[in-house]
This record gives structure tokens, C-alpha cells and sequence, in this order.
């Protein structure tokens, strides 16, 4: 008994179980009944446990869907690109020229603030701000700057991304931070010493360094932007679509088996993205 | 602590329903015995509200528990869930999709009370004897079964009821006259491109496409055979209109809670747009113009009943019964009526409310003193005239009903398509 408990490979099986019992109940299993679900046929009321690829064959065959994917690419991709701008901008500017660490802990802090209240308050709140007789849209007015309300500063593209750039820009600006906070400062006295600009040294030096932290908000980002549902709803006034939507108003019509469909499909594809972005990165070796 | 603050009550009571049991030959549940039994009832948020159960509480003894869903979730739980309720509160058309599982029981119409004087919509269809019966799953069509076991609906009148009415209404679109500034009198009007992004109309497939029907038609767009059951070529029609007029911004959002319409209408985001009886109150009641538009092709109607568990026996059962026959008595209906709605029995109804509310609220007549509503918020002002008058005139123009087809499904699959467009 003594010797089995030490080994090795006893002990170390023992202490992995319990984290892989709970992956293995809640994150595994779940996503096999998922995929098991996707192939089965439904009526109304009933759900038929055979094997029916028509689920898939109403998924791939419909034009809406391959547009909705494209809308949630799209939606990824510039919610992605803004975030990524913002974010390493405060990140920059909280880690390299804050110089008292009170001062840096308090500023990060205040980023955080907004955080506080739920995404969706802070979602509905732009509402009435961009709505047609919003406050944008009064205050631009009384300026003379426009004439007529703008209509696309709500129920748009544009409110979406408002909203998702809102709600994410944090995430990227957490990690990046992280990351510059890690940097040796004499790595930048160096770069300084050898010539290079301000700028040199911020693509040389310390834009490579910080690249862990990019992928890992990046992947934050993507995933957070790609299985939303809720953002575009509202934001769009249903006007707008991406999978997540298409998931949820399948579940609202209790097409689950169709809605299990399409979650597969859009798992897949989110793991193909996170796996193409680690080929840039390698995270674990970085970190 | 309950039963000390109730004792002295229940005696009371008890002793009364001794009294009125001896006195009275009608079947009596013994009443300290009923103080036990709680019915569970389930339906869509229109009438499921906590003022009924505390009044069956008051006068009937019993306690009913409610439960608040959306009509989706209503269909699901009757249809899958038989053990969960004993009452349910749900809509003619839910009752059509679930009916056939054999969930529910059916009513012996002659332990109806007010049988009689039930409005016609639900027994023969007509309203009038002259009326037409308008298309869609129209509630005397599924209101009625052959014999008590039957899961199969009878053509006509039989002993044996589905569901006992209970609350039903004439819809239309609702507008803003102070931003149209023009009169609105079609269904076409809500593709008209005048209204580019500044209309809207409701995310709930099983209503949404009648909107969209009567719309079509109006356009003189499609003829359909019968708009309450489309058929494959009918339905793809219609949502090739709306996508097109979709991708062309026509819509400002689509709404699917109630909430979400009054804020629409309130902001100005959206001038002409589908919309319920309540919500048009709730928007003029911050003081902004509303308009619940009677059209010159009539209103899209609903209209929703209870009906008891296959599940309810004994004693239960009896409740049931007498909570049926208390709803129909006129307390109910009253308090529905205040808020915009219809009674099955108008007439008992009546003796809950004033004259001037049921000249406002049924014969479409001026309101003499202000109207409040059961809450108390000030509906109407002194002069103010119900949209679309009164009750004949309403429900006498009611083109169709909120109607479940043969080819729902399909239906279903391509309103996601059209959401998602």
C-alpha cells in the first residue's frame, strides 16, 4: 500500500483526478451530448434519437448561414482590431509612464470600475444615448454639426461594435499589462544606449515582448465576441445576426437539435481560429 | 403563524359553508377541507396575475399558485410536463399543437354555470348571427371535442369543452400620430417606405407571421388560400417580401417583450409597428400620442381559456370547476376589462364595473369621467373615445386568428432564416 501511494505515477494521477473528473462532467460530456443531439430529428414536442444528418444538411444549405458566419468573422475581427489598439495603448501608457506603482495600481483599478454593474446595464444604457432623439444625436445637433439625426449610431453595425468594444477592451488591456509590467527595464535603457528612437523601441523591443499577452487577450476577445448572443440582439434591435443569435432563437423555437447543429459547427470553428492564432505564439513557452 | 392569524377565520368560514351547505342543494366541497387544496396554474403573463389568486383565496378558499411564462414555454411544458400543473392558461393556438398528446381533460359543459352566455366567438364562431368566421385557428374550432376522452376536436358544439374561455382581444398596428401626421387606414402601411427604418414588428413566429400576412395582402402582394395555414410556397412568399424589405432598412429593430415595444414607440425609434392593447396604453400613459389603429382590413385576434389536467381528480377536480365557474361570474372579467381586455361573459362582467368604464371599455362610448385602470394609472380623460370603438365593432372585424399550421415547422425554420437575414 505504502509503495503504490509512492509512486510517482500513482501520486501524480491522484492529484490530476480531481481537475479532470470536473473537465471531464461539466466541459467533455456536456459537449458529446451536444454533438450527439445535432444529429437527431425533432418535432415540436419530441425529440428522435436517430441518426439524421439533416440538421446539417438545412444548416449548410441555407445562404443566411454562411452570411451570419461572415457577420460574426466580421464582428470578431474589428471588435479585435479596436480592443487591440485601445488596450495597448492604456497598457502602454499604465506601464511605462506611470512611474509610482500606487499611482499605476489606482489608475488600473479606475479601468476596472465599470466592471462593477452587469454587462447588460452597461450595454442597455447606449440606448437612449445613440437612440434617434439620443443625446448624441440632440448634441450634435445643437452644435450645427448635423442637420437631420443620424440613424446608424443605434440598431446598427456600428452600435454592435460600440457595445462589444465597451464591454471587452478590458480583457486586452489586463494581460498586456501584465505582460509590460514583466519586461526588464534595462532591455529598454540597452535599446536606448545602442540608438534606437522611442519608437524603434517600441516595435523592436517591446511590442515582441508583450506578444504573449496580446495572443492572450486576442483569444479572450475572439471567443467572447464569437459566442455572444445577447450584444447583438439588443444592440441591433435584432436588425443584425451572428451564430449566436442563430443558437438562441433555435432554442426560443425548440429546435434544439438544430440549435445543437449549429453550436457544434461554431465550436469547431472557434477552436480552429484559437488554433491558428497559437501557431504565431507559442503562450506557454513565452509566459 | 399562518394557521394562528387564520384560525379564527377558518371557522368562521367553515361554519358559513356548514350553514350555506344545508341550505343549498348544490354540490358542496366541505370547506375546511378545501383551505388544503392548491391548484397549480400556468399560462402567458396576460392573465396569469396575483390579484386572481389572492381573490380565489378570499372567496373560493383555495390557494392557486401561478406561474408566468412566455407562449413558447407555455407549449412546451403542456405538451412534456402533464404531472406540472393542474390548470392551464394558454392560447387557442397552443391548445390546437397540444391537445392531441392527450394532456388535458375535457369539460363537462354542463357544470357550467354561465354556460349560455358566452360569447358566440367561442361556441358557433359568429359573433352576431350574421358574422363571418375569420381564417386562422379560430377558438370554437378547437374549442370543442366529441365525447370526453376524444383527443380529436368536434365541428360543433358538444358537451365536452376544451378550454373555457377566459380573456381574448382584437389586435392591429399600433402609431404615433404626432409623427405620421397623416391617416393610416391599410396593413400595407407598415412596408410603406415612407416609414423607412422607422418600423418594426414582433419577434414571436406564431404571431409575427399573421402580422406579415395581413400585411401581404393588404399589399395585394399574395392571395392567400387561408392565411391561418399557409402552405409551403405561401410562407415562402411572404418572407421573401419581408427579408427584401429587411435588407432595405426598412425595419428600426424587431420587439419581443412587451417592454421592449413601449420603449420603441415611446423614443420615437419607431412610428408604426405591430403592438398589443396594453403597450398602446403604457406609452400614452407617459403622455405621448399613441394610436392602436383599427385598418380598413380588419384586426388579427387571440383569445385564451383554461383548461384542466388529465391529471385532476376528486376534490381537486370539484376546485376546479368552481374556480371556473368564479371566473366566469364577473369579478374576473371586470377586472380584465379595465385593462383593455374582453370577457367571455361581457355581461356578468358588468356588475363589476361602472358605467362610465363599461361604456368606454364595450360600447365604445366617451368617457364621462376619467378611466383608470385596476392599477390606478389614468387611461383615458373625460371625451376620449376607445380606438375602434366598441365591442362588436372590434371583434366584428377580426380577419383572422393566431393560427398554428400544418407546415409549422417549416414555418418556424424559415422565421429563424428571416431573423438571422
Amino acid at each position: 500500500m505504502d509503495r503504490i501511494l509512492k509512486s510517482r505515477n500513482v501520486m501524480g494521477w491522484a492529484q490530476a483526478s480531481p481537475l479532470a473528473l470536473i473537465l471531464f462532467g461539466f466541459l467533455v460530456l456536456p459537449i458529446l451530448t451536444i454533438t450527439v443531439v445535432s444529429f437527431w430529428r425533432a418535432t415540436e414536442f419530441s425529440i428522435i434519437p436517430a441518426f439524421s444528418l439533416e440538421n446539417y444538411a438545412f444548416l449548410f444549405g441555407s445562404d443566411v448561414t454562411y452570411r451570419v458566419f461572415f457577420a460574426t468573422f466580421k464582428y470578431a475581427a474589428i471588435t479585435w482590431a479596436l480592443t487591440l489598439g485601445i488596450g495597448f495603448t492604456v497598457a502602454f501608457y499604465l506601464a511605462f509612464h506611470i512611474r509610482s506603482q500606487t499611482m499605476q495600481i489606482a489608475l488600473f483599478l479606475l479601468c476596472t470600475i465599470p466592471f462593477w454593474t452587469s454587462n447588460i446595464i452597461r450595454m442597455i444604457s447606449w440606448i437612449p444615448f445613440l437612440g434617434r432623439n439620443g443625446i448624441a444625436n440632440q448634441t450634435l445637433i445643437s452644435w450645427g454639426v448635423i442637420d437631420e439625426p443620424l440613424e446608424w449610431l443605434l440598431y446598427s453595425d456600428f452600435s454592435v461594435i460600440l457595445a462589444f468594444v465597451h464591454l471587452y477592451t478590458l480583457f486586452m488591456v489586463v494581460p498586456i499589462f501584465n505582460t509590460m509590467m514583466r519586461i526588464d527595464r534595462s532591455l529598454l535603457e540597452a535599446a536606448r544606449d545602442a540608438g534606437a528612437s522611442g519608437f524603434q523601441t517600441l516595435v523592436h523591443v517591446i511590442f515582441p515582448l508583450t506578444k504573449p499577452g496580446i495572443m492572450i487577450g486576442t483569444i479572450f476577445v475572439v471567443t467572447l465576441v464569437m459566442g455572444d448572443f445577447i450584444t447583438v440582439r439588443f444592440m441591433s434591435g435584432s436588425q443584425k445576426a451572428n451564430v449566436g443569435r442563430l443558437i438562441s432563437n433555435d432554442i426560443a423555437l425548440l429546435q434544439y437539435p438544430s440549435a445543437a447543429a449549429t453550436s457544434v459547427v461554431l465550436l469547431c470553428t472557434v477552436l480552429l481560429t484559437i488554433a491558428i492564432l497559437l501557431r504565431f505564439v507559442d503562450i506557454r513557452k513565452e509566459l | 403563524m399562518s394557521k394562528i392569524r387564520y384560525s379564527r377565520r377558518s371557522i368562521l368560514k367553515s361554519g358559513g359553508a356548514a350553514v350555506a351547505a344545508s341550505a343549498l342543494p348544490a354540490p358542496m366541497i366541505w370547506a375546511q377541507e378545501i383551505k388544503d387544496i392548491t391548484l397549480r396554474q400556468f399560462g402567458t403573463g396576460v392573465s396569469n396575475l396575483n390579484e386572481v389568486g389572492q381573490k380565489v383565496k378570499e372567496e373560493l378558499g383555495f390557494t392557486l399558485e401561478m406561474t408566468a411564462l412566455d407562449s413558447d414555454s407555455v407549449t412546451q411544458r403542456a405538451a412534456t410536463q402533464p404531472g406540472s400543473f393542474d390548470i392551464a392558461d394558454i392560447e387557442y393556438w397552443i391548445c390546437k399543437k397540444v391537445w392531441p398528446t392527450g394532456n388535458l381533460q375535457a369539460m363537462d359543459v354542463s357544470k357550467i354555470k354561465n354556460y349560455d352566455k358566452i360569447v358566440g366567438i367561442f361556441k358557433d364562431g359568429k359573433l352576431t348571427p350574421e358574422s363571418v368566421v375569420a381564417q386562422g385557428t379560430a377558438p370554437h374550432t378547437v374549442g370543442f371535442v366529441e365525447s370526453e376522452g376524444s383527443t380529436s376536436f368536434a365541428s360543433e358544439e358538444t358537451n365536452w369543452m376544451t378550454l373555457i374561455p377566459t380573456i381574448y382581444n382584437a389586435d392591429t398596428l399600433g402609431i404615433r400620430p404626432d409623427l405620421i401626421k397623416r391617416p393610416i387606414s391599410n396593413w400595407s402601411e407598415l412596408l410603406n417606405p415612407e416609414f423607412k427604418g422607422k418600423a418594426s414588428i414582433l419577434d414571436i413566429s406564431s404571431i409575427g407571421i399573421m402580422d406579415m400576412a395581413m400585411v401581404c395582402e393588404s399589399m395585394g402582394e399574395i392571395a392567400y388560400g387561408d392565411k391561418g395555414n399557409m402552405t409551403r410556397n405561401e410562407i415562402d412568399q411572404t418572407f421573401a417580401i419581408f427579408t427584401e424589405a429587411k435588407r432595405a432598412g426598412q425595419f428600426r429593430a424587431f420587439w419581443k417583450t412587451f417592454d421592449e415595444s413601449v420603449n420603441l414607440m415611446a423614443s420615437g425609434e419607431v412610428v408604426i409597428q405591430s403592438m398589443w392593447s396594453p403597450a398602446i396604453t403604457a406609452v400614452k400613459s407617459r403622455g405621448i400620442p399613441c394610436v392602436y389603429q383599427p385598418l380598413e382590413e380588419g384586426y388579427r385576434s387571440w383569445g385564451g381559456g383554461i383548461g384542466l389536467s388529465k391529471a385532476l381528480t376528486g376534490m381537486e377536480l370539484d376546485a376546479a370547476y368552481e374556480y371556473i365557474n368564479w371566473y366566469l361570474d364577473g369579478w374576473v372579467g371586470g377586472f380584465l376589462m379595465r385593462q383593455g381586455y374582453y370577457s367571455a361573459v361581457p355581461e356578468t362582467s358588468k356588475n363589476y364595473m361602472s358605467a362610465n368604464e363599461w361604456g368606454y371599455w364595450f360600447e365604445g362610448k366617451e368617457a364621462v369621467e376619467p378611466i383608470a385602470n385596476p392599477f390606478g394609472d389614468v387611461m383615458a380623460q373625460p371625451g376620449e373615445v376607445r380606438d375602434g370603438g366598441s365591442f362588436y365593432e372590434r371583434m366584428g372585424e377580426v380577419a383572422c386568428w393566431n393560427a398554428v399550421m400544418d407546415e409549422n415547422q417549416y414555418m418556424v425554420r424559415k422565421w429563424n432564416e428571416f431573423i438571422a437575414a
